[in-house]
């Protein structure tokens, strides 16, 4: 098998082809990706790579909905608190955050009651504080409140709950932004497509003290 | 099911091979090309991954942005149709001891997702000289030729070192290091740790002679398996070429239940359960080949018992099912401040090992008695489920842009900074050892329970020593030294409380030494050629017949083995003697 078959299996098209010869040289050149983001369930051709009872599973847990409306709200808010839009990309909701964690908790379902009490936990220290909701809290409550527990080895030891739910939700915020594709051009992740691996670039070579591909 | 029978097919194959990986792939390839009419039968699908990969997609095209699932233990993308658990298909411990078992049930096995890694065992592992174990009946130069023709046909990268135990083989280029994996190499040589390119069955360069399959296009995907080919699977490689010789009959979905025998003892075919039809059927050959696992050939030879052989096939010796063993595995990890903000470029590499560090130490006197190998990866990785949990541990230990120390954990913007900054920073090591064969860790038929196709399963009894935990605590003291060497950031130490870090038996997937052979039929069920000593058209090719692995991977030396009784299969059948 050539080059040019090897590329043809890949479902590569010429176009892309062309930019391989450069690819070397320019990593930024990577291939264009179509939209086939199967996270919301969304119906396609079969895919080969799957087994039915997979693609049967998939299904049934795309169409389940764990979260009430008022949680997945709370979540959204919560999530964008966490990453939100700047210069370079978009927020954890434009990233559609909020639907992946929806999955993953019927996927996983150990995520649950940690994230359902959670929300309740924090619900209850707003309504304590500041007489509303999370959701319902000003902008300035909902950072103090997540300030109180953002931060594991200040945070006090009466808000442990509190940390241990943010940090499975930074955790989650995290995966499902940074594995978006949106996430995924913001981080700078350029692979996933044909190269000629010859080392380490010689500048970073340089930049770390090393002298040659082997170190 | 009122209508249920046997249906008996009057075709008498050359050969019937039970399993389609490794071993039973490689039969099939020596055997079909010969000429021979072979039968191959296989518990899983057909799976090629030309059709069948799911490699170069993007971790959003999985909704679980590629975790782990109970039916794909290894990840949304990872080839395996199996794991550790199989629906209907249980397996029992025994006595409060611990085995996992990872099954692979598909065209190719276990050989579609497995890490490339291949390694040839050196003289002293099939002939050690503490006298610890029993000798291999056979020499590293016995199974030399077969390495070698091995990696001209199937392609293996590395470079050639001169080392005693750990031969050298026909190399193709092996891919540079990662630059995490310099730093790793630098730390480990430094603490005295001898660090070299890794071995894998990779195409880092096309394969002369080869048209079928393509070179290498640096994706690390290999566990995903290769559409193009460009690493070793038994289904790209061996079964695939082998059916288009016309030689080879493949039945899928096949569920084996027993080898037959006839009144002498001698085996006349074997028995299976259609997946698809979930009828019975019975298929003759003159002779049979198992390759179906060590852990399910221990069980089809267990469960074939007949007047000639009431212990089990093959086991008049009793050592079926006995000397079980796996490798052992502990691993660590940490992070390199100094990799912070750095440049971005495609490092995807293969997906197998770039560096190792083999056994290092040879025959030094060490409170343990047998060595192993470390396993190294790091660089920057396509991002997926769990990418960078637990930012709290990092983000905290080291200076922000401003210089000042941070709070661990947070939000907003400089915690979005803090991901970027810290993306590609991580690395892993993974120490892989002998684990000593005993007679006492084995498997054996589970008296009262069954499978839903209603064959008795397998029931394991093993227990890790002081052998192994000795050598895991080692493995640990090595990786600290190492890691503080490379400036970084280490993860605690496992302590005397998790065993080092010692993974359950089974864990590493290396499981052997079930029909081991030998030279004494009182002490070996297998001869030096793989071949029963009761039943002498009946062979194993899998990693059953291992006497005692080495700190290596299983893989080269199953397809070495299993090409050599091949050989010997067609020269025996040339002087009609089987």
């Amino acid at each position: 098998m050539n080059r040019r078959e090897s590329l043809k299996t890949l479902g590569i098209g010429a176009v892309a082809t062309g930019l391989l010869v450069e690819v070397g040289c320019k990593p930024g050149t990577q291939k264009a990706t179509d939209d086939k983001s199967t996270a919301t369930g969304k119906e396609g051709p079969a895919d080969p790579s799957r087994l039915p009872n997979e693609v049967a599973r998939d299904k049934k847990l795309a169409a389940e909905k764990f979260f009430n409306d008022q949680e997945i709200a709370t979540i959204t808010v919560l999530v964008d608190i966490i990453i939100p839009k700047d210069e370079k990309s978009g927020s954890a909701s434009d990233a559609k955050v909020p639907e992946f964690i929806e999955f993953i908790v019927n996927d996983m379902p150990e995520h649950q009651t940690p994230l359902r009490g959670g929300l309740r936990w924090l619900d209850l220290q707003c309504l304590n504080r500041y007489n509303a909701t999370f959701k319902e809290a000003t902008s300035a409550q909902q950072i103090e409140m997540v300030t109180m527990i953002a931060y594991p080895k200040k945070a006090k030891p009466e808000m442990a709950q509190g940390v241990a739910f943010f940090s499975r939700l930074r955790d989650l915020t995290a995966t499902g932004f940074f594995t978006s594709e949106m996430g995924v051009k913001d981080i700078g992740y350029v692979g996933n497509s044909p190269t000629k691996w010859t080392g380490v670039p010689a500048d970073v070579l340089k930049a770390h003290g090393f002298d040659t591909v082997w170190g | 099911m009122s209508d249920l029978q046997i249906k008996k097919s009057s075709t008498v194959y050359d050969a019937v091979i039970v399993g389609s990986g490794a071993g039973g792939g490689m039969a099939g390839y020596v055997l079909a090309h010969a000429g021979l009419k072979v039968l191959m039968l296989e518990a899983g699908p057909f799976f090629d991954p030309q059709k069948n990969s799911s490699q170069l997609k993007f971790p959003w095209e999985s909704p679980r942005r590629g975790a782990s699932t109970y039916t794909r233990n290894f990840g949304d993308f990872d080839a395996a149709f199996g794991g550790w658990q199989l629906e209907g298909e249980p397996y029992t411990t025994k006595n409060g001891t611990d085995f996992q078992w990872f099954r692979s049930r598909m065209l190719g096995g276990r050989t579609n997702h497995w890490g490339r890694i291949s390694l040839r065992m050196g003289p002293h592992d099939f002939k050690p000289t503490d006298g610890l174990t029993e000798a291999w009946p056979i020499t590293y130069d016995d199974v030399k030729p077969f390495y070698d023709k091995i990696d001209r046909m199937i392609g293996v990268f590395g470079t050639v070192e001169g080392l005693e135990n750990e031969p050298d083989g026909i190399f193709l280029p092996p891919p540079a290091p990662r630059l995490n994996e310099i730093y790793i190499k630098k730390g480990a040589i430094k603490a005295g740790v001898t660090t070299i390119s890794g071995r894998g069955s990779v195409l880092t360069e096309a394969l002369p002679d080869n048209k079928e399959r393509g070179a290498c296009f640096f994706c690390g995907q290999c566990g995903r398996s290769c559409k193009i080919y460009g690493d070793f699977s038994s289904s790209s490689c061996l079964v695939i070429p082998a059916l288009k010789t016309g030689n080879l009959t493949l039945i899928t979905n096949a569920m084996v239940r027993e080898v037959l025998t006839d009144n002498e003892g001698l085996a006349t075919g074997v028995s299976y359960i259609n997946k698809d039809d979930m009828q019975e059927y019975q298929v003759k050959g003159k002779i049979v080949i198992l390759g179906a696992s060590a852990g399910e050939s221990a069980r089809l030879l267990l469960n074939s018992k007949s007047t000639k052989h009431p212990g089990g096939l093959a086991n008049s010796s009793g050592v079926v099912g006995k000397y079980l063993h796996d490798s052992t595995g502990s691993g660590a990890g940490g992070w390199l401040p100094q990799l912070m903000d750095r440049k971005r470029y495609n490092e995807d590499g293969v997906g197998s090992v770039h560096i190792y560090s083999p056994w290092w130490l040879g025959k030094k006197k060490l409170d343990f008695p047998r060595g192993y190998h470390i396993e190294y990866g790091g660089g920057l990785h396509m991002p997926g489920y769990g990418f960078m949990d637990g930012i709290e541990g990092m983000n905290g230990r080291v200076p922000g842009r401003d210089g000042k120390m941070k709070d661990a954990g947070g939000f907003g913007a400089g915690l979005k900074d803090d991901y970027r900054r810290f993306y590609g920073v991580g690395f892993g090591m993974a120490g892989r050892g002998t684990a000593i064969a005993r007679e006492d860790n084995y498997c054996e038929i589970d008296p009262e329970v069954v499978d839903k196709y209603g064959i008795p399963v397998l029931r394991f009894h093993y227990k890790w020593a002081s052998e192994e935990i000795q050598q895991a605590k080692h493995m640990q003291d090595t990786f600290q030294e190492i890691m503080h060497n490379m400036g970084a950031i280490a993860n605690p130490p496992e302590g005397p409380e998790t065993n080092y870090g010692l993974q359950a038996p089974g864990v590493i997937i290396h499981e052997v030494g079930t029909v081991r052979m030998g030279d004494d039929p009182k002490k070996s069920a297998l001869n030096k050629y793989c071949q029963a000593h009761d039943c002498n058209n009946l062979f194993v090719v899998d990693a059953a017949p291992f006497v005692q692995q080495g700190d290596k991977n299983a893989t080269w030396t199953i397809l070495a083995l299993s090409m050599r009784t091949s050989e010997y299969i067609l020269a025996q059948r040339k002087k009609l003697n089987v």
